[in-house]
């Protein structure tokens, strides 16, 4: 088990030929990624990667069987992008596109809630459940196979928090990157609930950001629902108010989203709460033995 | 991205939203032609100039002035432009005033607020309005929350007519001015909406003594993100308003934006760039700036980040934080090597290299003959940077 893909998952690139699409193609392949296709309007019927490539979403569900996405589309095609999968049946759907307009999100981000589709992203760096897929644009080699789950709303960040755990001896059950922008398809409680539900995962690392209120939602939800360890950090402790940093989620504005209130918020309902971002794969170790 | 409120209310005015009458100068003369040919059209005598800067809480830093009269309006323009105002937002050094707006005075009965933006919440724009017009919204939602109302626009029905007279109700209005401020708005709502604002906030929107609904001041930040669609907003972009380091950094494609401490850093990725400020902080000092460089860690970006951090004289050493995935560190140390030697460095530097190659990287760097501290653990990074200091 793990959450969201896994060896069984069928694959789609969306933005398949393109240069990004290609690269980041080339590395999902090597890893072992089920990818069973792409998608370009235009050179549907061509072979790329040696993978078939198809005019529409449709096409190649109905052809390859499949079931789940990624997005490499620029982005002011890629909320299309999105609900052409969430319309042709695809169940997960993972957007690596940064720069989408948030006008162009707010309906996507609805319709998908509405047909029960996971979306994950944008402008996040994908899932990977080590081992078995990576669907994204991350590192591989950091990586292990494991029981903590991890999710964060950034990238390289992500990447730290797992090196960390991995030099400790921990694997990871699943890896999710929900991303930086304001409207994303999946947030902190929506990946929580699922590491909660699955029989591998027996701790999660949650990486937050200052900003919004995301982090507050999910210490709402480990209060009520988690009964598995959550270590909590969250980027940003001295970050001033008024300035995005990055992310465009990530900005301080009338005194709500410091760092302060969400570790507060998360130590309250029972996270483990890191305040040293290298001292991430040490906490998790000092409370937990790796298995193996 | 910001605009100034002339633009904002040019804007607005494009969709319907009743503005202040005003024009824009940038000369005590242009000022005074301005205020000469509103009170030829309106018979207007009292003016009022409003320094244009992007920063909020102008009037009180002395960048609102009432003037009576075409030769007031110069003078007191005359000494606005070029002035270096001063607000809760500028910082201590304030900001220069290139321009002013010269609006005709307003009788007002009443003032209320007016903004909207995106819910983050709940994935969707909210409408706010307050009788508490002419106040920091956020001072309001603090202080008394219950005098807040709101509405959500459900993107799949949009903004419904009764959502809108539900609030000019709410508002308290009366009379003909209910269905005036129920239009006022819809028009903010759909402006918004069209031109991709991440905020429009009207404060003080106002009633006049004459019974007309009208934007005083108004404040439009656009989604950088759908500036690609509207060409002739993003030529509003005003850079003057903008620090110029951090305008040099966008040049080079980095993400820079300057604080006060004493060790600057440059890091690829925002989230992990934060959690490099804050590990500075956890040494013991502070960060200078926030730098991300993203994912193109060349020299060439290397070597402007460097060039603008050591453009602050307040940082005292440098703390690069890489962790390689797409970049390969091999060829990032090969970019620091290749910039720290042009910049000149002399101040310390402590390079942190993980991820792809992080070790070949790391012996590129030892073996460069640079004055430079590696390591490849992230605390690692950090008591290299407290050793370098103390």
């Amino acid at each position: 088990m793990s959450i969201l893909v896994d060896r069984n998952t069928r694959l789609i690139v969306q933005g398949f030929t393109g240069k990004e699409g290609t690269f980041h193609s080339e590395q999902m392949i090597e890893y072992g990624t089920p990818l069973v296709g792409g998608v370009t309007p235009g050179k549907g019927g061509k072979k790329h990667l040696d993978k078939p490539v198809f005019n529409t979403v449709a096409e190649a569900v109905e052809k390859e069987g499949a079931n789940a996405s990624v997005i490499f589309v620029p982005p002011p095609f890629a909320a299309d992008a999105i609900l052409e999968s969430a319309m042709a049946g695809i169940e997960v759907i993972i957007c690596i596109t940064e720069g989408i307009p948030a006008r162009d999100m707010v309906p996507v981000y609805h319709y998908v809630k509405k047909e029960g589709v996971h979306l994950v992203g944008p402008n996040c760096p994908g899932v990977i459940t080590p081992g078995q897929a990576k669907v994204g644009i991350m590192p591989a080699m950091i990586f292990q196979p494991g029981n903590v789950g991890v999710v964060s709303r950034s990238g390289t960040l992500t990447y730290e928090a797992v090196d960390q755990l991995t030099r400790e001896g921990f694997g990871q059950s699943t890896a999710v990157g929900i991303g930086g922008d304001p409207i994303i398809g999946s947030r902190f409680v929506d990946i929580l609930s699922m590491f909660q539900a699955d029989d591998e995962t027996e701790a999660v690392i949650m990486i937050g950001e200052i900003g919004g209120t995301a982090e507050e939602e999910a210490a709402a939800y480990i209060k009520e629902h988690m009964t598995k360890p959550v270590f909590a950090f969250i980027a940003g402790q001295t970050a001033p108010p008024g300035r995005r940093m990055g992310h465009a989620g990530a900005i301080i504005s009338g005194g709500q989203g410091t760092a302060e209130e969400k570790f507060a918020a998360l130590e309250d309902a029972g996270a483990v709460i890191v305040k040293n971002p290298a001292a991430l794969g040490s906490t998790v170790r000092s409370h937990m033995t790796p298995v193996g | 991205m910001k605009i100034h409120e002339y633009q904002a209310k040019e804007l607005l005015g494009r969709y319907g939203v009743a503005v202040q009458a005003g024009s824009v100068a940038h000369t005590a003369d242009e000022a005074a032609e301005a205020a000469s040919q509103m009170k030829a059209e309106s018979g207007a005598d009292l003016f009022v100039v409003k320094a244009q800067i992007h920063a909020g809480g102008r009037g009180k830093g002395g960048g609102v002035k009432l003037a009576r009269g075409v030769d007031e309006v110069r003078e007191k323009a005359d000494a606005m432009l070029g002035m270096m105002l001063k607000t809760h937002q500028t910082g201590p050094e304030g900001q220069k005033v290139r321009k002013v707006l010269i609006a005709e005075a307003i009788d007002i009965a009443k003032e209320f607020y007016v903004g909207v933006t995106l819910d983050r919440v709940r994935s969707m724009p909210v409408i706010m309005v307050s009788t508490e017009g002419g106040v920091e919204i956020e001072k309001v939602a603090e202080e008394t929350p219950e005098k807040i109302i709101k509405t959500w626009v459900d993107p799949m029905i949009g903004l419904q007519r009764s959502q809108v007279s539900a609030l000019a109700f709410g508002l308290g209005f009366e009379g003909p001015a209910i269905k005036q401020a129920a239009k006022f708005i819809a028009a903010v709502y759909h402006a918004y909406e069209e031109t991709d604002c991440s905020l429009a906030e009207i404060n003080p929107l106002v009633l006049t003594e004459q019974g007309d609904v009208l934007a005083i001041d108004a404040k439009i930040n656009i989604d950088d993100n759908a500036l690609y669609r509207h060409p002739d907003i993003a030529e509003l972009r005003d850079v003057h308003e903008e620090d110029p380091l951090e305008v040099e950094a966008a040049e080079h494609h980095l993400n820079y934006i300057k604080l006060d401490g004493d060790v600057g850093c440059m890091v690829n990725g925002a989230g992990l760039a934060m959690a490099t400020m804050d590990i500075i902080k956890l040494a013991g000092f502070e960060p200078a700036n926030f730098l991300d460089v993203g994912g193109g860690a060349n020299p060439t970006t290397v070597e402007a980040g460097f060039r603008i951090i050591l453009k602050d004289e307040g940082v005292k050493a440098i703390l690069v934080n890489i962790f390689g995935g797409i970049v390969r560190c091999d060829r990032v140390a090969k970019g620091v090597v290749e910039a720290a030697s042009k910049v000149q460095m002399t101040i310390p530097l402590i390079v942190r290299l993980q991820g792809t190659n992080a070790e070949e990287g790391k012996a590129i760097l030892d073996e460069s003959g640079l004055k430079v501290e590696t390591a490849i653990l992230f605390q690692e990074a950090a008591d290299k940077v407290q050793a370098a200091l103390s």
